[in-house]
């Protein structure tokens, strides 16, 4: 009986393949090379910074790299609120437009909104920038002060040294705070959000779409119990992408935020604070040790950034979508 | 039955069996009477019935009404974003309550639920669309000038008015800029791609991993890594070079991310066909995987472009900041669209901020006009222009013909007339 194991194949390649393969080959390595060596580069000189100061870094609030003192721990936090605040604006307006344009919407309106939707994700961010700078930052003080009078008890929309009440009160107190920034955050990123979600939603299978009005479904019933549960994936997917576009955020935030550096939990107040803004803020400091310290801040992000970014394939790819985005 | 009899008998005799064996119970749905044509029509299950349009409205005014009386007689609110908002409540309220007149739970909340869908589809298409014509309307004051377009800020200070200075300087920065940026990134990305894709293997995957990893590297930190390594290492200046740099390690993953997912979109089969009639890995390259993704790559190049061209925070590390034109990406600071913005809006002058918004105005041209060239040469898949041709084949084709009816009509004609006199 004859062993039936496929036959070992010689590839013998002529001159202009060889040529070709090792063309892409340093293409790929090129790149390999350039990315690796922006992420070692980075480790590398915030590990100057990191040694010098140890775990504090974590726990430190201060940024003063010349005095030696100096600490991700306020503006950590304040990029997490930023970007909290920006995914409770876009997740709800992500999905009702997601799902808006792929089950409500006339069908003939649908390719013009999913064109809208696309180029919405390419307008510049400096552009929402200065929406957020010149028209909300006022427009939003009445919003801000009815929360932290009807909300202040909750810890995060008390506001420090104002009386609500008081309709003659300075407005500044509502300005440049987390909060507006991560509106402006929100709306930024939502028409990526939802250009991922409805690109999932639209390749539900037909079948099970048919078969639940089939059976008596209504449009929503139809969407709660076939469409959810299928682009679930996507939702969490999406949602995680936008987040960790709004993490690195910086130019829109920069121009709208003051910054501190303290903790700043109250969102309503005056005073923020995100890293990508700090390093816009303090890069012209050209001492080595303010550099590294701006380092292992623009570390520190890119680490967030990345493991959020690796979250959202990895849930993306094991939903049963699959890996659409 | 009656009006069926025109009905082609196919059809008919196969209606009547369907309609035998079905149960004569309510539930049955009972086909429209009248002519009967053939196939039958497929009906709308969306649409707007006249019900639904009549208790929207009626729901919008009473909430209307209503929320008049609530803010000034019973409980004194201002602002018109507090009346809007009571006015939305109150309208999904009555619009629950109308509908359950008629209608079962479920239907009230399928019905709730698809006002607030498309509730906040149109909030979200709003506050886009303001957020541009608000952009659009602060810049049309210094939109109108020419000099605007023609002339730098050497020569205007922040005092002068709009007919003096503009941002040729920047729109110059941003086109050299970009060029650079495209001249690094197409070669390099486009081969990784086809790298990605022609030479699979464990090499080749932990490169993908890594490019997929960059692309959640904020734009920011690629300014910064190109002003610490080439600018205050290598001592390259400020310059319009260092800031194409920033925003090429920025654009590098995004492009060669999108290119892997078109490439990987090629027919494997085209591949087979080609090295099946012998034609070496890189005539197949060149000849059909090419070929078949030119329209997707494109559109991957383009929209890299887009945020390339966009991207404020790199480029103001690396690019310096000048008020003159400056062409020479090698020496001098070189100003670009995104960061003219940004230091337009830092002074306090109106006319300066108006110069802010117009150089914002036109940089969203500008993203709109690739924009616009990217759907364009991505909506050409290879079977829709090969759809175009064979239509343009048929329709030359077509013509031809006409001509040649046309022409054989009057030749014949002649010859006719030619033979009867000659005889």
């Amino acid at each position: 009986m004859l062993d039936d194991t496929p036959r070992k194949l010689t590839i013998i390649r002529d001159g202009g393949d060889k040529i070709f393969r090792g063309i892409i080959r340093a293409g790929g390595s090129t790149v390999l090379v350039i990315m690796v060596l922006v992420g070692s580069f980075l480790a590398y000189r915030a590990s100057e910074a990191l040694n010098k100061v140890g775990f504090n870094f974590f726990t430190e609030q201060a940024w003063e790299p010349d005095q030696g003192k100096f600490g991700i721990a306020a503006v950590i936090v304040g990029t997490i609120l930023i970007a909290l605040v920006a995914i409770c604006v876009s997740l709800p307006l992500a999905l009702g437009t997601s799902l808006f344009i792929t089950e409500f919407a006339p069908r003939q309106l649908r390719g013009f909104l999913v064109s809208i939707v696309d180029l919405m994700a390419a307008i510049p961010s400096v552009v929402f920038g200065l929406w957020g700078f010149f028209f909300l930052q006022q427009a939003i003080v009445p919003v801000s002060r009815w929360i932290s009078q009807y909300f202040g008890w909750i810890p995060v929309f008390a506001v420090d040294n104002v009386d609500p009440t008081d309709p003659l009160a300075t407005t500044t107190v509502y300005t440049s705070s987390t909060f507006i920034a991560g509106i402006v955050v929100g709306i930024m990123v939502t028409p990526i959000v939802t250009s991922i979600m409805r690109e999932v939603f639209s390749q539900t299978p037909i079948g099970e779409r048919e078969g639940a009005l089939a059976l008596g479904a209504t449009r929503w019933a139809m969407i709660r119990n076939v469409v959810l549960p299928f682009g679930q994936g996507g939702i969490i997917g999406g949602t995680m992408l936008g987040l960790g576009r709004a993490l690195g955020e910086t130019i829109a935030v920069y121009m709208i935020i003051s910054p501190v550096f303290v903790i700043q939990p109250h969102i309503l107040q005056n005073g923020a604070s995100s890293v990508a803004a700090l390093i816009a803020l303090r890069y012209g400091e050209s001492t080595p040790m303010g550099l590294s310290a701006l380092m292992a801040a623009g570390l520190a992000l890119f680490t967030m950034t990345l493991i959020v970014n690796f979250g959202a394939s990895m849930v993306v790819a094991r939903s049963r979508s699959g890996a659409a985005s | 039955m009656a009006g069926k009899k025109k009905a082609p008998a196919s059809t008919n005799a196969l209606v009547g069996v369907s309609r035998k064996k079905r149960p004569s119970s309510k539930t049955t749905t009972v086909h429209p009477r009248g002519e009967f044509v053939g196939i039958e029509p497929k009906r709308t299950l969306g649409g707007i019935r006249v019900g639904d349009l009549l208790s929207i409205l009626g729901a919008a005014v009473a909430a209307f009404a209503l929320t008049i009386v609530l803010t000034t007689q019973i409980a004194p609110i201002t602002g018109q974003l507090a009346f809007f908002v009571v006015w939305y409540v109150l309208f999904v309220g009555l619009y629950a309550l109308l509908v359950s007149i008629d209608d079962s739970k479920t239907f009230v909340v399928d019905r709730v639920i698809s006002v607030v869908v498309t509730s906040v589809a149109v909030l979200l298409f709003s506050v886009l669309i303001f957020v541009i014509v608000f952009v659009i309307g602060r810049g049309a004051q210094a939109l109108p000038f020419g000099n605007f377009y023609t002339q730098d800020m050497q020569e205007a200070g922040p005092l002068d008015p709009l007919t003096k200075g503009g941002v040729i300087h920047a729109i110059a920065g941003s086109l050299i800029q970009i060029s650079i940026a495209l001249a690094i990134t197409i070669p390099l990305g486009i081969s990784a791609a086809v790298y990605l894709n022609e030479i699979p293997g464990r090499f080749s995957r932990f490169v993908r991993t890594i490019v997929e990893a960059m692309t959640a590297l904020p734009s920011i930190v690629a300014g910064l890594f190109i002003f610490a390594t080439a600018i205050l290492m290598f001592g390259v200046p400020k310059s319009g070079f260092a800031a194409s740099l920033a925003i090429s390690v920025m654009m590098l993953p995004i492009m060669i991310r999108s290119a892997d997912v078109v490439l990987r979109l090629v027919p494997q089969t085209l591949k087979e066909a080609s090295i099946g009639l012998g034609a070496s890995q890189w005539k197949t390259v060149w000849n059909v995987v090419l070929p078949t993704s030119r329209s997707g790559l494109t559109t991957s190049i383009i929209l890299a472009t887009a945020r390339g061209i966009g991207e404020t925070s790199p480029v103001l590390l690396t690019s310096g900041f000048t008020a003159g034109l400056n062409v020479n990406p090698l020496a001098d600071p070189m100003v670009s669209l995104p960061l003219a913005i940004f230091q337009f809006v830092k002074s306090p002058e109106p006319t300066m901020i108006a110069r802010g918004f117009g150089t914002a105005a036109v940089l969203m041209a500008v993203v709109l006009t690739l924009f616009v060239i990217a759907r364009w040469v991505g909506g050409m898949t290879p079977e829709k222009s090969a759809r175009a041709r064979i239509r343009r084949d048929m329709l030359v084709a077509n013509v031809g013909q006409r001509f040649a009816t046309v022409r054989k009509i009057i030749t014949s004609r002649g010859t006719a007339n030619r033979s009867k006199e000659l005889s």
